[in-house]
């Protein structure tokens, strides 16, 4: 049996707007989604803003009804054994929230070890183990209003592991993190796999889904667009190579110039204070840098670099193309 | 699990944290000493049980006040802390996470009491005789646990909307002069009588008069704890289905 199971799952969001003359707008954002993501294995979702990966956390967690389809969590159905799937879930989501600031963190993780049902008699070895595995020995007595982004991150996953859940949620953990804390959280989040811990990760860093998990979904649009080992989804753009043109005042016609030349597969552009970066996909033994210069008349050109493909070229590739 | 432990942890924490806000602490101490003191000069030719009467009053005041803006707003609160969807996800009853939060409140609105009480011998020499002080006691405790319950019932029924607490403080007036807080019943029109009736201060304040005037306060106090236990289990029943209703309209988001 898998820890995960989602079959067919949609939810559509109802919105109305207008006071006399109601309109109600239905958005879709899951159109029937389909993995499974076995015990101890560390499952990326992956996806721009607004594709869905939020909405499958929150159906997983119980915290949204799905609109169809079904979802099980370690055997349980999210709709019908709430109670059962939240005793064996945690979540941890990014960002500031989602802790009481006026209290020490001592205070908060006692608190959720009464709300998480942790025995009253775990819960002080428990919540000592915790505060000393994410490095807040020592200053677990002090408000968490005066913690900084990376301490409040750390909390967050003692939080999530105080009932010591089977199966963990990680929305965007490292979000707004500096490097360093960043790279202490990732190893933790290594460290959860070899206690035996499933883990559903989403993250909108490639480099850190490429280090992390087993295997991965890119979601678009509430579609799973591909499916497979970091390994695998890299392979598919693996035949080529990728030119990356460092430029200033790229317009959209030169955008379109550069992906009618023959042996382009992807281009996209990314901003980079003044400057931009032009990305793109070759196919296998094209020399395209001559024919792209040609095409990128009147634009000032600096550093050009030919690299291997990355795991987010395949990312940009594969939205791109579910986008089209 | 054990839910009257979540319900006290909770409550401590809560108080906690309300404790910690100077803000909120001072304004709640102040703020119902203007009324009680408008009471106290309005009513000061009247003199003896009319004025104990009124500080008795002028400190349910402040418990009401505490509870019923604030547990309006307390789900909201939640919502701008993201913990409401940590609360919404927890394995124990959606209810025994919102009880404290009320609770504590209810509790807090205590420091504005003991403030009246104060204020009123300080500066008008009132003295609350408290003829029955277990009595008393055990009316000031069932009061704000009314009191908080009923906040909890207020919580619940809005815990979708954003903008609850605009009926918390749309609440906050009526219930002074509905509930007999300043002025006695008798005044009001028979048709705001029952109305009355179903709200906990109403019973709480008479509670709480009659056992520092001497009075037996019991039968108000066993209908505070009656309505305690209908306010408890409408809150239980109502915070399900509210929870049910944001699953399905996703209404519980972080912001």
């Amino acid at each position: 049996m898998a820890a995960i199971e989602v079959r067919d799952l949609r939810r559509t969001y109802r919105t109305r707007t207008g006071i006399r003359r109601t309109s109600v707008k239905d958005t879709e954002a899951l159109r029937g989604i389909d993995f499974d993501v076995e015990k101890g294995e560390l499952f990326g979702l992956l996806g721009p803003n607004g594709a869905g990966k939020t909405t499958t956390i929150k159906i997983l967690i119980t915290l949204l009804l799905p609109t169809s389809g079904t979802a099980r969590v370690l055997g349980f159905d999210v709709v019908k054994d709430t109670r059962s799937v939240r005793r064996r879930v945690g979540y941890v989501f990014g960002g500031d929230r989602g802790l009481y600031e006026r209290l020490s963190a001592l205070d908060n993780l006692r608190y959720f070890a009464e709300l998480y049902g942790v025995p009253a008699r775990e819960q002080r070895r428990r919540i000592a183990a915790l505060i000393e595995q994410v490095g807040l020995k020592g200053r677990e007595r002090e408000l968490v209003e005066g913690y900084s982004r990376g301490m409040r991150q750390r909390l967050h996953i003692a939080r999530g592991l105080l009932h010591d859940p089977e199966v963990l949620f990680l929305d965007e953990p490292t979000i707004g993190i500096d490097p360093v804390g960043a790279r202490e959280l990732r190893s933790a989040i290594s460290g959860l796999l070899s206690a035996g811990k499933t883990v559903l990760l989403t993250t909108h860093y490639m480099f850190e889904a490429d280090e992390l998990c087993d295997r991965i979904a890119v979601i678009s649009s509430g579609r799973i667009v591909a499916e497979g080992t970091p390994k695998d989804l890299k392979s598919n753009v693996a035949d080529g190579h990728v030119l990356e043109i460092e430029v200033y005042g790229l317009g959209d016609r030169a955008v379109e110039t550069v992906r009618q030349v023959r042996g382009v597969r992807a281009v996209a552009v990314e901003e980079r204070e003044q400057a931009q970066i032009l990305v793109i996909r070759t196919g296998p033994g094209a020399e395209l840098t001559q024919p792209v210069l040609q095409c990128l008349d009147g634009v000032l050109v600096g550093k050009i670099v030919t690299r291997e493909p990355t795991l987010e070229d395949a990312y940009v590739e594969l939205v791109g193309k579910a986008d089209m | 699990m054990n839910v009257l432990r979540v319900i006290l942890t909770g409550w401590l924490m809560h108080l906690k944290m309300l404790s910690r806000s100077w803000f909120n602490g001072v304004l709640g101490v102040i703020w119902p000493l203007f009324f009680s003191t408008s009471a106290f000069l309005m009513y000061g030719s009247h003199g003896g049980r009319k004025l104990i009467a009124v500080a008795v009053g002028g400190s349910m005041i402040g418990i009401w006040s505490a509870t019923s803006t604030s547990g309006a707003n307390a789900m909201q609160h939640e919502r701008r802390e993201g913990t409401l969807e940590l609360l919404a996800t927890a394995p124990v009853n959606f209810a025994a996470t919102l009880i404290p939060v009320t609770l504590a409140m209810s509790t807090v609105g205590l420091y504005s009491m003991i403030a009246t009480v104060i204020w009123a011998r300080m500066l008008f020499h009132v003295s609350l005789p408290v003829v029955q002080p277990f009595t008393f006691g055990v009316a000031v405790a069932v009061t704000v646990v009314s009191v908080g319950l009923f906040g909890f019932l207020l919580s619940a029924a809005v815990v979708r909307f954003r903008a609850a607490w605009a009926l918390g403080n749309m609440l906050e007036y009526p219930v002074w002069l509905v509930c007999g807080f300043l002025i006695p019943l008798s005044l009001l029109p028979g048709w705001v009588r029952p109305v009355s009736w179903v709200l906990a201060p109403t019973w709480g304040v008479r509670a709480v008069r009659d056992a520092s005037l001497g009075g037996s306060p019991w039968g108000s106090i066993a209908l505070g704890v009656t309505l305690s236990v209908v306010y408890c289990v409408a809150g239980v029943l109502l915070s399900q289905r509210m929870l049910n209703s944001a699953r399905t309209n996703a209404t519980l988001a972080l912001s």
